[in-house]
């Protein structure tokens, strides 16, 4: 049983290896708002895409959304940092992530988005489209705010999911919070820090959690 | 007749196969209420909703005040829909503004009025419809009569030179229904030119100036509300009347 606490629960170790783990969080939360502030908007474009009724622009935007969520995000995420530099492509770890989730990202935010802007009934377009608003304006203040109101539970959880997926930064040796914590166990032959890395996201999200859990029991009633 | 602040003139309109519109032609005058009737599938709504183009013309054209709003570009079409109103059977109040900033939106949007002036303009139709004191209140906390009255409101403080009303009481509980046509006779008063698609036979014969019978995507008879109640000439009017009284 000591030898439990020891390994697992070392508080001096977690002590000792708190700031490199802080480190890796400030890491982990720069690589979140990277990517979901990338895939809110380009999830909305593809959102728009996939709903115009342009085939021009509907089909691609399909066949792109597709694509995305039928593949892994770890294999797009290896193949832009360790493949495209045999096309003389070469970027940087954070970059690496930062795209690939923006993209895998983009692909789950517009099939949320889609499903709110399809809730909103089309007498409400109509009615604005009546008072001589244009398109644009229409989707932005009438369309809009009420598709993200009927799907802000999808779109929060969709959130926790991008802040869990961010730990597959480790593969590509990012010195994100997991990446952080592994190395502080290798250094310290300690598992103390990966408990600690774990209690980090679940303080981290354990809210966001509840929050989605109310927002879906506000909307049921 | 002077120059119609509408004119309607051979309106055609297809989906797919089926002709619902076949060769409508109407004039409004300014300052006049035309009440339409007819059987549903008569295309009544189809053709009030070809006004503002919020259905495409087959083919014809439709003069607002002298314009034609069918060939114009979609910058051009903006404008024009600001000089038609429309007010519609499920109302449509943005769920998620106030009711007075559902008044205001297209007039800072569309207008380009300053917030100030929209909300002054918003107040001062919404004190015309008898619901200032409800300006800040959600439209959901609101009754139907109160949200179409608002809908009214909407439009109104567009400036528009004409209104649609496509079945505006139709959603209403019975005991609604009167707010809304007293606002509507209240417009008419004032001098509004109304095309107005509607079943209120009644409201039809004490205010409307002209009754027009479609049916089969065609104007049938038109006339005077008292000429086409008491005496329609057309067979499929009279079986129309005799089936709506019974």
């Amino acid at each position: 049983m000591q030898d439990f606490i020891r390994l697992f629960f070392n508080l001096e170790v977690m002590a000792q290896t708190l700031p490199l783990l802080m480190q890796g969080l400030w890491m982990t939360v720069k690589l979140c708002a990277a990517v979901i502030a990338l895939g809110l908007v380009g999830g909305l474009f593809l959102a728009l895409g996939a709903l115009s009724h342009r085939r021009w622009l509907r089909w691609p935007a399909f066949a792109v959304i597709d694509f995305l969520r039928a593949l892994p995000p770890l294999v797009l995420l290896i193949f832009i940092y360790s493949g495209l530099p045999f096309a003389g492509l070469a970027i940087s770890p954070f970059a690496a992530v930062a795209v690939a989730f923006f993209l895998n990202n983009s692909a789950y935010y517009a099939e949320i988005y889609r499903a709110g802007i399809q809730s909103v009934p089309a007498g409400q377009t109509e009615a604005a489209r009546a008072c001589g608003l244009t398109t644009g304006q229409t989707l932005a203040h009438v369309v809009l705010p009420q598709a993200v109101r009927n799907v802000l539970p999808d779109l929060l959880s969709n959130t926790v999911e991008v802040v869990k997926l961010t730990s597959l930064a480790s593969v590509v040796s990012l010195a994100e919070l997991l990446y952080s914590a592994n190395m502080a166990r290798s250094l310290t032959y300690n598992a103390s820090p990966l408990v600690l890395a774990a209690l980090v996201y679940l303080l981290l999200l354990w809210p966001l959690v509840r929050l989605v859990s109310r927002y879906q029991r506000r909307l049921a009633a | 007749m002077s120059r119609p602040m509408l004119e309607i003139v051979a309106l055609e309109k297809t989906f797919g196969e089926l002709k619902v519109l076949r060769d409508i032609n109407l004039r409004v005058a300014t300052g006049e209420m035309v009440f339409v009737i007819g059987p549903s599938g008569s295309g009544k709504s189809t053709m009030l909703r070809c006004c503002n183009r919020l259905e495409e013309p087959t083919s014809g054209a439709i003069l607002i005040d002298g314009k034609d709003i069918v060939g114009c570009s979609s910058s051009a079409l903006n404008r024009m829909r600001l000089e038609v109103g429309m007010v519609f059977q499920g109302f449509h109040l943005y769920p998620h503004m106030t009711v007075v900033a559902n008044v205001m939106l297209a007039q800072i949007k569309a207008l380009k009025r300053s917030k100030d002036e929209a909300r002054e303009r918003a107040l001062a139709m919404l004190d015309r419809v008898g619901l200032r004191h409800r300006a800040e209140t959600m439209p959901t906390q609101l009754s139907g009569g109160q949200q179409q009255r608002v809908a009214i409101a909407r439009a109104l403080a567009l400036d528009p030179k004409v209104m649609l009303f496509d079945e505006p009481t139709s959603a209403l509980d019975p005991e609604l229904v009167g707010s809304v046509l007293a606002v509507m006779k209240d417009l008419k008063d004032s001098g509004m030119t109304m095309l107005v698609v509607s079943h209120e036979m009644g409201f039809a014969r004490e205010a409307a100036d002209r009754v027009v019978f479609m049916d089969g995507g065609l104007v049938v008879e038109e006339g005077p509300p008292e000429e086409i109640f008491a005496n329609p000439k057309a067979e499929r009017t009279q079986a129309f009347l005799s089936r709506v009284r019974a």
